[in-house]
């Protein structure tokens, strides 16, 4: 077994260990800390598959970001009424719906990047540039110069969103 | 022999340096104080006076807006890191580019700031 595939192993129990410890903490506070670690840990399989761009944006975006916003959020609730609140919502069947067809999913992409050749758009002008973030800094800033400008838009519309919302509650 | 190592391997054993120091220091805490607990040494410490209100307070919404903004920024910085690693093949017309998406977000701050969602009175 190479160096990569005891690390992946590594990562990868550490990461599913802290995913259920996320969904079974009853301490609003320690579930984010554990996502954070869930986050920390995907990064770092991340770094090992070689998707240095992904990994950094896991950890500057969910890690950081999101997180941050959800210890938020948990400090926002007040603590005698979360505790008040029943921690199951009784949709058992829905979830394991959802997560049967996600491992489908998975399974789906897996078969198709093993026998069809599908290593994805652009893979062969990737290996020419070289490296992961300079290919996608290539075509994200001509090809796709549209999406890039749009998503601008869309964190304006997010922005100026929160700020209406959250505007009306200052002035109470 | 010489063999090429991945540049996170020093990454990997500063993370494992920094865990291990919180770990050790906490274990040989463990072991060397005495353990004779009472009420009032477990009481949460106030600068000497005793606690008036509980820990847990509820925080302002206006912390929300500087969170999103925080979010919104974070994003932000995200799409100037690859344009950043290809800045010279990219030459001006990267540049523009970059110029219109760093704008359209300075018009939403710009606003944020007219509305006084930044004001802390």
């Amino acid at each position: 077994m190479s160096y990569t595939e005891i690390f992946f192993y590594i990562f990868a129990v550490l990461s599913i260990l802290f995913a259920l410890l996320t969904v079974t903490r009853r301490n609003a506070v320690h579930a984010a800390i554990c996502l954070l670690l869930t986050f920390f840990f995907i990064a770092c399989n991340y770094v090992l598959l070689e998707a240095e761009f992904l990994a950094a944006v896991q950890v500057l975006v969910y890690a950081g970001g999101v997180v941050g916003l959800m210890l938020y959020v948990i400090m926002l609730v007040r603590k005698d009424e979360a505790d008040e609140v029943r921690q199951s919502l009784g949709q058992r069947v829905i979830a394991v719906f959802i997560a049967i067809l996600f491992v489908l999913e998975i399974a789906f992409i897996s078969l198709l990047a093993y026998y069809g050749n599908y290593s994805g758009f652009l893979s062969s002008k990737m290996a020419q540039i070289g490296g992961n973030t300079e290919s996608i800094g290539a075509v994200l800033y001509t090809y796709f110069l549209l999406p890039f400008e749009v998503v601008s838009v869309l964190l304006l519309a997010a922005l100026v969103g929160a700020v209406v919302l959250a505007k009306n509650r200052i002035e109470r | 022999m010489y063999q090429a190592i991945s540049p996170y391997v020093p990454v990997l054993i500063l993370i494992l340096l920094a865990v291990l120091f919180g770990v050790v220091t906490l274990l040989i805490a463990w072991l060397v104080r005495p353990n004779a607990p009472y009420s009032e040494k477990l009481s949460p410490y106030e600068c000497g006076v005793e606690p008036l209100q509980p820990g847990k307070l509820r925080m302002s919404i206006r912390f929300f807006v500087i969170v999103l903004l925080f979010l919104l920024f974070d994003v932000e910085a995200v799409f100037m890191y690859p344009w950043a690693v290809m800045y010279k093949p990219l030459g001006w017309w990267g540049f523009i580019e970059m110029a219109l998406f760093v704008i359209i977000l300075f018009v939403g701050y710009i606003y944020a700031w007219l509305k006084g969602a930044l004001e802390w009175e």
